[in-house]
């Protein structure tokens, strides 16, 4: 053991430096002890009580620097007074880094933005509900992009917010585009006069991206989350949004995307609508279109339809659009397979093109199978194996349990690629690309040596991709097409479209 | 508000919960914050919703609250000691700091402190004689707090000590503190030592009739206005108060030579608050519990009106249920050690000295105090985003106390218990850091976070009150 003192005459630095200092000093390897004060007699008390009152500082007084070291070498006090040295001159030089403060709640963060007047909300769902109410105590609007919030829950804070003329989107919406800004999973859109109102994520991302690429624009699209148009919300704030976008100025055309609404809330929307100005475009994705004749307004069956007829009303004129296949590219698609090869594989990011796909399908195929099961679509025995043709929504719970969204982590849908392609039975995989914010930022990065991997599998397979998006999203639509296009899959421009397309090779 | 006025303005975003939606928002120049959100602290949703239900009405009451600690004007008024002022007072009466507790559960120092001051009062001859009393069940125990008084560390104040007056005179009440005795071995860190005892007693023929004349001259102090200039000088008045001791000394020193009969004890006893950094921390203490218990009794007002340490148990009040202790296990600060001492060494937290905390100063206008933010992790930064982070809690700002480097804005004042249990952000602390050894003395300096467990209590507590 080496006992060492010294000391450095007049220089001052005060107690807690030295003490900070001196703690650093002594978890050194191999030193027991290293004290650092000031030479005044209260300190040199304080070093008695430790022994560390050294003989060497008999002789100091308060302009005097005392250290006292023990350590296991001499080599060892000397690395000590090195780094002492460093410290002591990092200390006289400062540390000009400054952190901000990040506010911990609404309440704190509305002291830093005192203006702000929405609040996203992402965090757990048990939680959601709280805080949604405490923003709308403080008169902000509210998107709830957490799921597993209670219906209770859900109906209390929707109550709260139509009391207060406050938005409340969600609980689990996804998307929505506020005054131009993507909110959650959204893209960047064509500003335009074409308001939307939707309980459905990716069928809003679907028709608002459509109408932006079909020339048109959005003022506004308001999520609602998909069970506010159920019976037991009644539709509240699909309902507030619609009368929102009846009286914003900048909204010429009304657009609603909804699975099919509860009977009482199809009966309140329509009741708003009787003497409504603006031209109006529903889809109710699956209802029936006889059922909704007296329904008022221009009654659409697919995503793609929907924002082709709200781009129409809007630009006043008609949309020429040719079917994006070929008769030919049907042909040379069917030529290709074998003879057991001949059933579909769709395997989706987006529960509504899921949806919308077993829709466009149940009609002329049977033995339709996913985990959207449903009118002529079975499920499935193992979700992990598909039974001739599949339709998987793999942002199923079933699939995401501890895992991002598919839109955002490719793993399971990789692999799923790629076990279709070994299955000889399969003929055509089905793949939605969703760009925006919100989703994977390089999703062609993901997915070309993939298909490339499949192809190579199965030379006879046909993959059929479309791109849900802009060329202003921050992934650029364009380039992921063509991307994907020179990896070997067949590009269309809608689910709508792929959907058709996949019919027609496995007719 | 109205949707209508959303859509025809612009939209600036509050974002809690995935960071990876900024993007969006940075790229269209819309302005946000992001929230660093976790969630509450473990208690039943019922009771969240039943705070809900009564928010307006607690609200109510805390704007009531606050306004009174906002009106609080404390004022040095005179000496005593403690048997002619403490209400309650005896001779074998012992007040300590924190909650209520019994021998048996008490921390070495405070044992220490209590052996110390039977030996001071001449109750005991002898430490051995002074345990055996102190165990005997012959002496009573009680909370300084339940006596209007307060004690720093051990807080022991025993019949015969000198104590501070300290009167608000908005209000009228009046709390109690003894003289600070400076460091080293001193009695509220549980050393009992002769030299310990007999600094008392010259404190108590001395110093203490030098300062009652001096203040009697004086007439009255104003503790306020020598709180708010102490902070602009970067003390907190609770780890530091070597401008607050200064800014008394000014004040005092004429008075006692004016008024002193003996030349050697005037120089003396201004030697000796000369040579004390923390003297001024035995009037912050008063002046801070004189603010805070105008606000006792408030119905339904769910401020803290205490939060004290005994060394075994963290103690709080709540204005709307002050006669009530929440109480929790006191925890070990973390702190710089003198040298030859760990954290081993340490005393779980210990004293009244919290009170400062409680109303707005010590840890909670830490920024304003650059000269000790290292006790925080070194950088001015940190003890910046400590002060701010207890804004998160605070039911308002002080309109005297102020911190020089957020644009002289006020500290946060008034503890909220909701904010506490709902944000899970515990007060922050500033403390002295004991030797957990009777007679040993100090051993470091440092902060803490206050734990939870007494505000989940006084949470639960407190909404059995509210009406369903």
């Amino acid at each position: 053991m080496v006992v060492k003192g010294i000391i450095k005459s007049k220089v001052y630095f005060d107690s807690v430096s030295l003490m900070r200092i001196g703690s650093e000093l002594s978890s050194m390897p191999g030193v027991e002890d290293v004290a650092m004060v000031m030479g005044t007699d209260e300190n040199k008390s304080i070093l008695k009580v430790s022994e560390m009152l050294l003989s060497e500082f008999s002789d100091s007084n308060g302009n005097d620097l005392l250290i006292g070291v023990k350590a296991d070498s001499e080599e060892i006090v000397e690395k000590v007074l090195e780094k002492m040295e460093s410290l002591l001159e990092a200390l006289q030089k400062g540390d000009s880094s400054t952190t901000t403060f990040v506010p911990k709640s609404i309440d704190g963060a509305l002291k830093v933005l005192p203006e702000a007047n929405l609040a996203m909300i992402s965090i757990a769902g048990k939680y959601a509900a709280n805080e949604a109410r405490k923003a709308l105590n403080n008169n902000l609007h509210v998107m709830i992009f957490s799921d597993n919030v209670s219906i209770e829950d859900e109906l209390s804070l929707k109550k709260l917010g139509k009391e207060k003329g406050l938005l409340v989107m969600g609980p689990d919406c996804g998307t929505a585009i506020i005054n131009g800004v993507p909110l959650a999973f959204a893209n960047r859109v064509r500003k335009g006069d074409i308001g939307v109102v939707g309980a459905s994520g990716t069928g809003m991302q679907e028709v608002t991206s459509l109408i932006s690429n079909f020339g048109g624009g959005v003022s506004q699209a308001i999520g609602t989350g998909g069970r506010d148009v159920k019976k037991e919300i009644g539709g509240v704030m699909f309902l507030e949004g619609l009368k929102a976008l009846k009286n914003d100025k900048n909204t010429k055309i009304i657009t609603l995307v909804s699975k099919p609404p509860h009977q009482d809330v199809i009966d309140k929307i329509a009741l708003e609508l009787k003497g409504c100005e603006k031209p109006v475009v529903a889809l109710f994705l699956g209802a029936n279109k006889e059922e909704l004749s007296d329904f008022p307004a221009e009654i659409c069956t697919t995503l793609e339809e929907t924002a082709q007829k709200s781009v129409e009303l809007s630009l006043q004129l008609s949309l020429a659009r040719e079917c994006e296949f070929s008769n030919e590219d049907v042909l040379r698609e069917r030529g290709k397979k074998s003879s057991n090869q001949k059933y579909i594989r769709a395997l989706f990011s987006g529960g509504t093109f899921c949806d919308e796909t077993g829709i466009l399908l149940r009609d002329s195929l049977t033995d339709l199978y996913g985990n959207h099961s449903g009118k002529s679509i079975l499920p499935l025995e193992n979700l992990l194996k598909s039974q001739k043709h599949t339709l998987i929504d793999l942002g199923e719970d079933d699939f995401t349990v501890g895992r991002p969204h598919p839109m955002i982590d490719f793993s399971l849908r990789n692999k799923r690629i790629i076990q279709e392609a070994s299955d000889p039975e399969c003929s055509v995989i089905i793949l939605d690309v969703v760009l925006g914010y919100g989703a994977h930022p390089a999703p062609d990065a993901e997915l070309v040596p993939i298909i490339t991997k499949a192809l190579s599998i199965n030379p006879n397979l046909t993959v059929i991709s479309y791109v849900v998006g802009t060329d202003a999203d921050p992934q650029n639509r364009k380039q992921v097409i063509s991307a994907l296009q020179n990896a070997g899959s067949l590009i269309v421009s809608s689910n709508r479209a792929a959907a058709l397309f996949a019919l027609e090779i496995v007719k | 508000m109205s949707i209508d006025n959303l859509f025809s303005g612009s939209i600036q975003v509050v974002n809690l919960g995935l960071s990876s939606f900024l993007d969006a928002l940075k790229e269209s120049n819309t302005p946000h914050v992001q929230v660093d959100w976790k969630p509450g602290l473990d208690v039943d949703p019922s009771l969240i919703s039943k705070f809900d239900k009564n928010r307006d009405i607690v609200d109510k009451a805390n704007k009531e609250a606050t306004d009174i600690i906002a009106s609080g004007s404390p004022f040095l008024t005179g000496m005593a000691q403690a048997f002619e002022v403490i209400p309650g007072m005896h001779k074998k009466l012992i007040l300590h700091a924190g909650p209520p507790i019994t021998w048996d559960r008490m921390c070495g120092p405070m044992k220490g402190a209590i052996i110390g001051a039977l030996i001071y009062e001449n109750l005991a001859s002898n430490p051995e004689e002074a345990e055996k009393l102190a165990s005997s069940g012959e002496i009573e125990y009680s909370p300084c707090h339940e006596h209007n008084s307060v004690g720093p560390m051990a807080g022991i104040i025993s019949y015969s000590m000198p104590v501070f007056i300290v009167k608000n005179k908005t209000f009228g009440n009046e709390t109690y503190c003894t003289q600070n005795e400076g460091l080293g071995k001193v009695l509220r860190y549980g050393a009992f030592s002769e030299e310990v005892v007999n600094r008392l007693r010259w404190m108590e023929t001395t110093l203490y009739p030098t300062l009652k004349k001096a203040v009697e001259f004086l007439g009255e102090i104003d503790l306020k206005a020598l709180i708010s200039q102490a902070l602009h000088m970067g003390d907190e008045v609770h780890n530091r108060n070597r401008a607050g001791t200064s800014l008394f000394y000014r004040v005092i020193a004429p008075a006692i030579v004016r008024t002193s009969e003996n030349r050697e004890d005037a120089a003396k006893a201004l030697e000796f608050i000369h040579g004390n950094d923390h003297f001024f921390l035995n009037l912050s203490m008063p002046a801070s519990k004189a603010i805070l218990d105008a606000a006792r009794g408030i119905k339904n007002s769910s401020i803290v009106v205490v939060m004290a340490r005994n060394g075994t148990d963290f103690g709080i009040q709540i204005a709307g249920d002050s006669k009530k202790w929440y109480t929790g296990k006191a925890l070990v600060p973390d702190a710089l050690f003198f040298p030859g001492f760990t954290k081993n060494d340490a005393n779980p937290d210990i004293g009244d000295s919290a009170i400062t905390e409680t109303a707005g100063l010590g840890g909670f206008a830490i920024a304003a105090s650059p000269a000790i933010v290292q006790f925080v992790g070194g950088n001015a930064s940190d003890a910046l985003n400590y002060t701010m982070e207890m804004y998160e809690i605070t039911a308002s700002e002080s309109r005297y106390f102020q911190i020089p480097s957020l644009n002289f804005r006020g500290t946060p004042t008034a503890i909220d218990i909701r904010k506490v249990v709902e944000k899970n952000i515990t007060p922050f602390i500033d403390t002295g850091v004991a030797h957990k050894e009777p007679g040993v003395g100090q051993v470091g300096a440092g902060v803490l976070r206050a734990p939870s467990e007494p505000f989940q209590k006084g949470y639960v507590g407190f909404a059995s009150l509210l009406d369903e």
